[in-house]
């Protein structure tokens, strides 16, 4: 202890010889680099979404917002060029629709499950396996659908073809399963023990808690997730152009093969447009619709979130 | 003393105590308490830190059983029920007997709805806007509140929040109110708010509180039982014990108990 006292005798002042001057230049260069990199991820962001905005007013400059809008087909492949994004949006709200019919139930629950019910060796093992599903390839899940969900659905869906929305959309759910089920058993289990213990001091028990109390206050973290869940739904692409196929067809009739934004961008993106044609300067403009409706949702969301979330301290 | 003691107790018993210990797994956290807890009077656990009062407080309505692992050795008896027997329902218990927490715990819904809520799920098939009211009322509430009973709960200040759990609790009309040291995490001027309160709230309820603040209990409670710990031979836990039980008054100016006596002068703890 004596060596250490500030008392010890000799003049320690001596041995300490800080050089400020050199660790405030160390300071100032490593705040530069990281910066720099903070910098690389913005300047990307922002290298593309100007390149869709380029492209997507040159796109405009030879067919109109009006066409765009109203054209009754989508068919900038072909000779008869026609322009009617709503098909290709029909498909992706069948896909998106019918995988969160899929994944939120499935998710919401699960999640309950997991941070509700499940002793903790359970949920120690089934929320690593979840995650795990996460990490499949898209790929294959896409394949999943074309040769095991669709042959199987045929089984008692007569008309339905080898392409279509439905399988597609249903394996998408299983893809964002883990997502919804993962996010909301963060927010589930965030909801503080003293809500919990509150409520059951009233006599209340476990499904009227879980219900009445502890949904209500991880609602904002649900929808969140939900949220999140779709705008990956509706940016899926390998799933619906494997299983829904790429033939652009208005309607919302699941059984059939249809094109969704995703699927069409790929198509256009792997075949041999020329580069300066207006069929692809079209994927600039699908790309661009598809940029608009996941901000619209992430602005969603991120006010949705501000307004409802409760603050505990 | 004893005699005096006695006299007060002639009134009901809501609980008896025999012999209970309390485990964490396989850690003992309190053992072999004996007391009564007497109808329409403010019962006081006072001891330092890991003494098991909260814990003994917590088995009265059986919400230890939330934690796992938690059991009990020994007997509690509320009225003639074993509230530990295997036919004894907690759901069923929890509304007779109310919780008051150590921070206000209100739900993020209304002020209307946290009231109504405990009245809801337990089949309350009255006026519920007259329930709503006369529980506010009883906690000193309803004239602070009367206008936003649409707002959030959680918009109410500290002392008013907790105010509105006491009200929550009394709206399912329990028998008993359990506090876990209810003001701790309050200003003083709230704390006098509830002090008062829970005086009004002797007429028509059995209330048992633990408390930090020695000062309160002085102030409150009709019955003080001091707890102390001692530290376990095996393991680095505390186990805690009731050392003495008493009318407020004579455990805090002639203890029996030489531990009592220099915690409640202030010597430790």
């Amino acid at each position: 202890m004596t060596a250490n006292s500030p008392n010890s005798g000799e003049d320690r002042s001596s041995l300490w010889k800080p050089n400020r001057q050199a660790s405030r230049r160390v300071e100032m260069l490593v705040k530069l680099i990281f910066g720099a990199f903070a910098l690389v991820s913005v300047a990307t962001t922002a290298g593309i979404v100007l390149t869709l905005i380029f492209e997507t007013i040159e796109f405009f400059g030879e067919v109109s917002l009006l066409q765009f809008l109203f054209d009754p087909q989508w068919t900038p492949l072909f000779s008869n060029q026609q322009f009617g994004i709503h098909v290709l949006i029909s498909a992706t709200i069948m896909t998106t629709g019918i995988a969160i019919l899929v994944a939120l139930p499935l998710g919401l629950m699960a999640a309950i499950y997991l941070s509700e019910y499940a002793s903790l060796n359970t949920r120690r093992f089934l929320k690593p396996a979840l995650e795990i599903l996460a990490g499949i390839p898209s790929v294959v899940f896409g394949y999943f659908a074309l040769l095991t969900v669709t042959p199987v659905l045929q089984t008692f869906i007569p008309g339905l073809q080898g392409f279509n929305a439905l399988s597609a959309g249903l394996v998408l759910g299983i893809s964002i399963l883990p997502l919804v089920a993962s996010l909301s058993e963060d927010a589930i289990y965030a909801v503080p023990r003293s809500l919990r213990d509150g409520s059951y001091a009233l006599g209340a028990t476990k499904r009227e808690t879980i219900i009445s109390v502890i949904l209500p206050a991880a609602l904002s973290g649900i929808v969140a997730s939900l949220i999140l869940a779709i705008s990956r739904a509706i940016g899926e692409t390998m799933i619906v152009t494997l299983a829904a196929g790429q033939n652009p067809t208005p309607g919302f009739n699941p059984f059939v093969p249809v094109a969704t934004m995703t699927a069409f961008i790929v198509q256009v993106s792997l075949g041999d447009t020329p580069a300066t044609s207006l069929a692809y300067k079209t994927i600039f403009a699908v790309g661009m619709t598809l940029f608009l409706i996941t901000l619209t949702l992430n602005l969603i969301s991120f006010w949705f979130v501000r307004k409802f979330q409760e603050k505990y301290e | 003393m004893v005699s005096e003691m006695q006299s007060s107790m002639t009134t009901d018993t809501v609980f008896t105590v025999r012999n209970l210990s309390v485990y964490y797994g396989s850690l003992l956290a309190v053992r072999g308490v004996n007391l009564d807890i007497p109808k329409n009077q403010i019962t006081a656990f006072i001891g330092p830190s890991g003494c098991g009062k909260s814990t003994v407080l917590r088995c009265f309505n059986r919400t230890n059983d939330l934690i796992p692992g938690a059991r009990i050795e020994g007997k509690i008896e509320y009225h003639d029920q074993d509230l530990y027997s295997k036919k004894t329902d907690p759901i069923d218990i929890r509304r007779r007997i109310g919780m008051v927490f150590q921070k206000p715990n209100p739900f993020p819904k209304s002020i209307y709805n946290n009231v109504a809520y405990g009245a809801r799920i337990n089949g309350y098939q009255g006026n519920m806007d007259e329930l709503v009211e006369r529980s506010l009322k009883g906690a000193a509430l309803w004239d602070e509140v009367k206008d936003k009973l649409k707002e959030s709960g959680l918009s109410l200040s500290g002392g008013q929040q907790q105010r509105l759990c006491i009200a929550r609790a009394i709206a399912v009309q329990p028998e008993v109110i359990l506090m876990d040291e209810p003001c701790s995490a309050l200003d003083p001027i709230s704390t006098l708010k509830i002090e008062e309160l829970m005086n009004d709230l002797k007429q028509n309820y059995t209330i048992v509180i633990v408390t930090h603040n020695m000062q309160q209990a002085t102030r409150v409670s009709d019955i003080t039982a001091f707890f102390n710990a001692e530290e376990s031979l095996e393991s680095s836990n505390k186990i805690g014990f009731l050392v003495e039980y008493d009318l407020t008054q004579n455990i805090f100016h002639n203890p029996q108990n030489k531990d009592t006596k220099n915690y409640v002068s202030g010597r430790f703890g």
